[in-house]
């Protein structure tokens, strides 16, 4: 394993991320609620760049009491990775898939140590 | 130890490029070896709107074409001559090429469709493609009979000068007026002689019957000049069977397969397998999973409704082994077993031909051929490439990164 550097601590704001390629290997870093988390640009579904997409809020239905549908919201608490080929969601925290905890981005470690962020490969 | 190459990049700052976007794609053709493989994508796209000024000029009823002018004055941009659909394709920006397309930089020359198309068969792997128009696949229902024929015949004659004639990847299954019979009969007769040409395309999403005995002499003409007849799925929400659906993946699974379900019924029910057994159809972008459903269901009820089908001499499923049908978008979520089920029912290793529908927002990379585990190298290649080479008829035009690998390690080897 080797440690390849990503940025300067502080560098990438939250809800930013960067894309690292180490010779064939390519790893989205994003920053996230004061923390950084880093996964595989590869897609499960069809090998798209995961990482390269858009990140949006769950969608959610919103249900009356009475069960009557009155529109639907963003989930801001669950931000979701779209791969951009497909539209497949991943939960940014866990790399799971939004739809199937079976599937899921390929998680990558990432650490931070002597004012750098640096990712393990 | 080896020194790495490290690379960054910020997404939000690079320009599209779709060989970016598909570098994944590139990866999966390089380590899978599709050097070795000819692919043609029997169903693909651009978006021919992008091109309608070009295209109007050759409109021939003047009328029509200073009406198109005119339109386009009103809503510049837009071609309003034509009809459009209420549709979500890019599932409210997720599938970010939809947007994003109209910033990819091309040269002045080849014309920007060559261009960018090019560049996304080489990143996928694709030697030859079959080219289909976007919104026209809802011109069927266009209000205005005379209309369909104008920007038909119009496209038609843009899309050989300009791009089928310019480039031997690029093939297609010219468009169908076909709510004008007699037009559909005159756009093979005037057409089906073109470089590029491979056979004839009708939107399926339209209320006319494929049985009518007006559509006779042009399957006739068709069979006898050797080239096939397809049926491309669309979808309409306004159509009163998804009428009430209130989501876009609703209208889209049900109508990209229901109005193929009801052509393909009435084709084999009327016996047009028996009067037109040369004739080869191939049913484009409803899938699957339709196949198994209608075979089961139509023989079923044919075994004991057949005073209603007279002409057939064979069951219904019989007549659908004999047809073909693309690959895309193969439903592929849990279903491994049924899957396979499927592809033996439909005699895929001689019926089934790959298809990307790149640059749409369900397209499939030759992967979903080539990793199934249940194939064979054969069966792949005939999927691949091998069942649409003698559909069309055609011989292969390798991609250049093909044939310059393919030369590589014939070198390397020596």
């Amino acid at each position: 394993m080797v440690d390849v550097f990503v940025c300067k601590a502080g560098e990438l704001k939250d809800g930013e991320v960067r894309i690292v390629t180490a010779n064939d290997a390519d790893v989205g870093v994003y920053r996230h609620g004061g923390r950084y988390l880093a996964y595989r640009n590869v897609c499960p579904h069809q090998g798209g760049p995961a990482c390269e997409g858009v990140m949006l809020p769950k969608v959610e239905d919103v249900i009356a009491p009475d069960r009557t549908h009155q529109g639907q919201r963003f989930d801001e608490s669950e931000m979701h990775i779209v791969c951009p080929w497909h539209g497949y969601e991943y939960k940014l925290e866990t790399g799971e898939c939004a739809t199937d905890r079976r599937i899921r981005l390929q998680r990558i470690a990432v650490i931070e140590r002597e004012g750098g962020v640096f990712i393990a490969l | 130890m080896d020194t790495l190459d490290i690379k960054y990049r910020d997404p939000a700052q690079q320009e599209f490029d779709s060989r970016t976007l598909l570098k994944n794609a590139e990866r999966q053709a390089r380590q899978r070896h599709y050097e070795d493989i000819f692919i043609c994508d029997v169903d693909a796209h651009h978006y021919e709107n992008e091109s309608f000024d070009q295209i109007a000029q050759f409109i021939e009823d003047p009328v029509i074409r200073q009406t198109a002018a005119a339109k386009k004055g009103m809503s510049a941009g837009r071609p309003t001559l034509m009809n459009s659909q209420v549709g979500f394709q890019d599932v409210a920006g997720r599938v970010t090429r939809y947007t994003l397309r109209r910033l990819e930089k091309s040269p002045p020359s080849p014309h920007r469709d060559i261009t960018l198309t090019k560049r996304w068969m080489d990143a996928i792997g694709i030697d030859v493609i079959c080219l289909f128009p976007t919104p026209m696949l809802n011109l069927g229902l266009h209000p205005q009979v005379e209309a369909e024929v104008a920007i038909a015949r119009a496209y038609n004659r843009w899309l050989c000068d300009t791009i089928l004639d310019a480039e031997p990847r690029l093939k297609s299954m010219l468009y169908l007026p076909f709510n004008d019979p007699e037009a559909t009969y005159k756009v093979v007769k005037d057409f089906g002689a073109r470089k590029g040409v491979v056979g004839f395309m009708v939107t399926s999403a339209r209320y006319k019957p494929v049985y009518d005995n007006a559509y006779m002499k042009t399957y006739a003409l068709l069979e006898e000049m050797g080239l096939p007849l397809s049926f491309h799925a669309a979808y309409s929400w306004d159509d009163r069977l998804v009428g009430n659906a209130n989501r876009f993946i609703t209208v889209h699974a049900l109508g990209f397969t229901v109005f193929n379900m009801v052509n393909l019924a009435n084709w084999i029910v009327n016996g047009l397998p028996e009067r037109f057994p040369k004739l080869k159809v191939m049913w484009i972008e409803s899938g699957l999973a339709w196949i198994p459903f209608m075979m089961q269901r139509f023989d079923n009820e044919y075994m004991m409704r057949s005073s209603e089908c007279p002409s057939l001499k064979m069951k219904p499923s019989d007549y659908m082994r004999q047809m073909y049908f693309t690959s895309q978008p193969m439903e592929m979520v849990g279903n491994r077993t049924t899957l396979e089920d499927t592809f033996r029912m439909m005699n895929a290793e001689t019926q089934l031909c790959y298809a990307s529908d790149y640059p749409h927002w369900d397209m499939d990379l030759p992967s979903t051929i080539y990793d199934l585990p249940f194939l064979n190298d054969h069966q792949k290649r005939n999927i691949l490439g091998g069942n649409a080479q003698r559909f069309f008829n055609i011989e292969p035009v390798w991609s250049d990164w093909k044939v310059q690998a393919r030369a590589a390690k014939q070198a390397a080897a020596q």
